[in-house]
C-alpha cells in the first residue's frame, strides 16, 4: 500500500482503440484510420499512423492491441520482401491478405488485432480485404476497429458504387470524424493514404480541419 | 407519483434444467435489445422504434395525447402510471413534457442500482413546443435535438450527426427516423421487424407503421 507503484497507464495494456477505414474505387484504394494509442484511460499517443506498409503499393490498417497488430505489419513486410524477390515482380495484395490471415488464423487466441489490408496489384486493381479474426473476404469497403460501431449505420446509407477517388477520400474523412467524435478510443488526427497506379500518396487531416456535424 | 417495478413471472427458475421437454429459450429470461430514436422539429417530435420488444407496441402513451415514451428495457419493464390524470387535473392544463421526463428521472435515479432502462421522453406543450428528452441508465436527465437509445443505436451515431439538420420540418424528420430505424435494424440482430413512427403535435399523435418490405433501401442491403 505505500510502495510507490506508479501511474495506473503503465499497468494498463496498450491498445489502439481506433477507427479504421478502407474503401476501393475504380483504379486504387483509400484507407483512414484515427491517431489515438489509449492504456486504459490515458492516451499515450496522440498522433499514431496506423496506416503501416507492407509493400510499396499495399498498405494494412492496424486496430486492437497495439504491439499485436505492429508485430503482425511487420512479420508480413517481412514475408513479402521475399515473396517479391522469388517471383520476381510486385505482390498481389491478395497474398499480402493471406499472409495477415495466417498469422491471425493460427495465433487467434493469443492475438488480438485485426488488420485491413488495401492495396492496388496490375491484375486486379484496387482491393480491400478484411481479415477480422483469421477469415480472408474481398469488400468493396471495410471498416474496423472500436469506433467503427458508431459509423456502420453512416457506410451503410452513405456507400454507392463507382465512387470516385475524390469522392472516396471525403467519404473516408467524413466517417473517420464522426467516429472520432463518438468513441472515446478515437481521435487526434486522420492519416489518409490513396494508392493507384502511379503511386501511393499519405495526407494528413488535422484536428481542427476535419469537417464538422451540427452540435459542433 | 407512483413508479414501481413490474414483477416478471421468472419461468426459467421454476423449470427443471434437466428437462427436454422444455425448449431452452423458455428457460431465459427475456432481454429486450432495440432501437428507439426522437427528433425534434419545429412544432413537435417525431418518434420511432423498432418493433422488437416486450411490450409489442414499444411505445406507451402516458397521458394522450401529447406524452408518448420509449423503453428500452434489458431485464424489467417499468410501467410509471398513475400521475397522468391525476396531475392535469391539478394543473387545469395538460403536463408539461418536462415533467413528466423528470418523474422518469426521479424513478430512474432512485432505483438505478435494480433497474436497467433507457428511456426517451418526447412530446409537445404550449410553453416549449416540441421537445425531446433522454434519461439513460443510472437516470440523468439531458434535453437534444435529437436522440437515440437501445442496442441498435451504436451503430446510428454516425449517420444522425451527419444527417440530422436543425430546423428539419414533420417529413424530413419521418425520413431520417425511418431512414435510421432501418439501417440500425440491418446491422443490430436485436432489432428488426417493423418500424413504428409517431408525430405529435399541437394537433395531436400520427401513427405511423412502415412493414419491412417498404423500408428505405440502402446499395449495400
Amino acid at each position: 500500500m505505500f510502495e510507490e507503484t506508479g501511474p495506473v497507464w503503465l499497468s494498463e495494456e496498450v491498445k489502439t482503440g481506433t477507427t479504421i477505414i478502407a474503401i476501393e474505387f475504380d483504379g486504387g484504394v483509400v484507407l483512414g484510420s484515427d491517431s489515438r494509442v489509449s492504456a486504459g484511460a490515458s492516451v499515450v499517443n496522440r498522433v499514431m499512423n496506423k496506416l503501416s506498409p507492407l509493400h510499396d503499393k499495399i498498405y494494412c490498417a492496424l486496430s486492437g492491441s497495439a504491439a499485436d497488430a505492429q508485430t503482425i505489419a511487420e512479420i508480413v513486410n517481412y514475408q513479402l520482401d521475399v515473396h517479391s524477390i522469388e517471383i520476381g515482380e510486385d505482390p498481389q495484395v491478395r497474398s499480402a491478405a493471406t499472409l495477415v490471415r495466417n498469422i491471425s488464423y493460427k495465433y487467434k487466441e493469443e492475438l488480438s488485432a485485426h488488420l485491413i489490408v488495401a492495396g492496388w496489384d496490375r491484375r486486379d486493381g484496387g482491393q480491400v480485404f478484411a481479415t477480422l479474426k483469421g477469415l480472408l473476404t474481398r469488400q468493396p469497403f471495410a471498416v474496423g476497429g472500436s469506433g467503427s460501431s458508431y459509423v456502420y449505420g453512416f457506410v451503410d446509407a452513405e456507400y454507392h458504387k463507382g465512387m470516385r477517388k475524390e469522392e472516396c477520400q471525403q467519404f473516408v474523412v467524413n466517417t473517420l470524424s464522426l467516429a472520432m467524435n463518438r468513441d472515446g478510443s478515437s481521435g487526434g488526427v486522420a492519416y489518409i493514404v490513396t494508392i493507384d497506379e502511379h503511386g501511393t500518396e499519405e495526407k494528413v487531416v488535422l484536428g481542427n480541419q476535419l469537417p464538422t456535424f451540427f452540435d459542433q | 407519483m407512483a413508479a414501481a417495478p413490474v414483477m416478471m413471472p421468472y419461468f426459467g427458475q421454476q423449470i427443471s434444467s434437466k428437462s427436454d421437454l422444455v425448449p431452452d429459450w423458455t428457460r431465459q429470461e427475456v432481454s429486450t435489445g432495440t432501437t428507439i430514436m426522437a427528433v425534434e422539429y419545429d412544432g413537435g417530435v417525431v418518434i420511432g422504434a423498432d418493433s422488437r420488444t416486450t411490450t409489442g407496441a414499444g411505445n406507451t402513451p402516458l397521458t394522450s395525447p401529447v406524452c408518448v415514451c420509449l423503453f428500452q428495457t434489458q431485464v424489467r419493464p417499468i410501467l410509471t402510471c398513475v400521475f397522468g390524470p391525476a396531475h392535469s387535473i391539478e394543473l387545469d392544463e395538460p403536463p408539461l413534457v418536462e415533467t413528466a421526463a423528470n418523474l422518469f428521472r426521479a424513478s430512474c435515479y432512485r432505483y438505478r442500482e435494480e433497474l436497467t432502462a433507457g428511456i426517451l421522453v418526447a412530446g409537445w406543450d404550449k410553453r416549449k413546443g416540441g421537445q425531446v428528452y433522454s434519461v439513460p441508465i443510472g437516470g440523468m436527465l439531458v434535453r437534444q435535438p435529437v436522440s437515440v437509445g437501445g442496442s441498435g443505436s451504436t451503430y446510428i451515431y454516425g449517420f444522425m450527426d451527419a444527417n440530422y439538420k436543425p430546423g428539419m420540418n414533420k417529413e424530413q424528420c419521418m425520413e431520417i427516423t425511418a431512414a435510421a430505424l432501418s439501417l440500425a435494424m440491418e446491422r443490430d440482430g436485436s432489432s428488426g421487424g417493423v418500424v413504428r413512427l409517431a408525430s405529435i403535435s399541437e394537433e395531436g399523435v400520427e401513427r405511423r407503421v412502415i412493414l419491412g418490405n417498404q423500408l428505405p433501401k440502402f446499395s449495400t442491403h
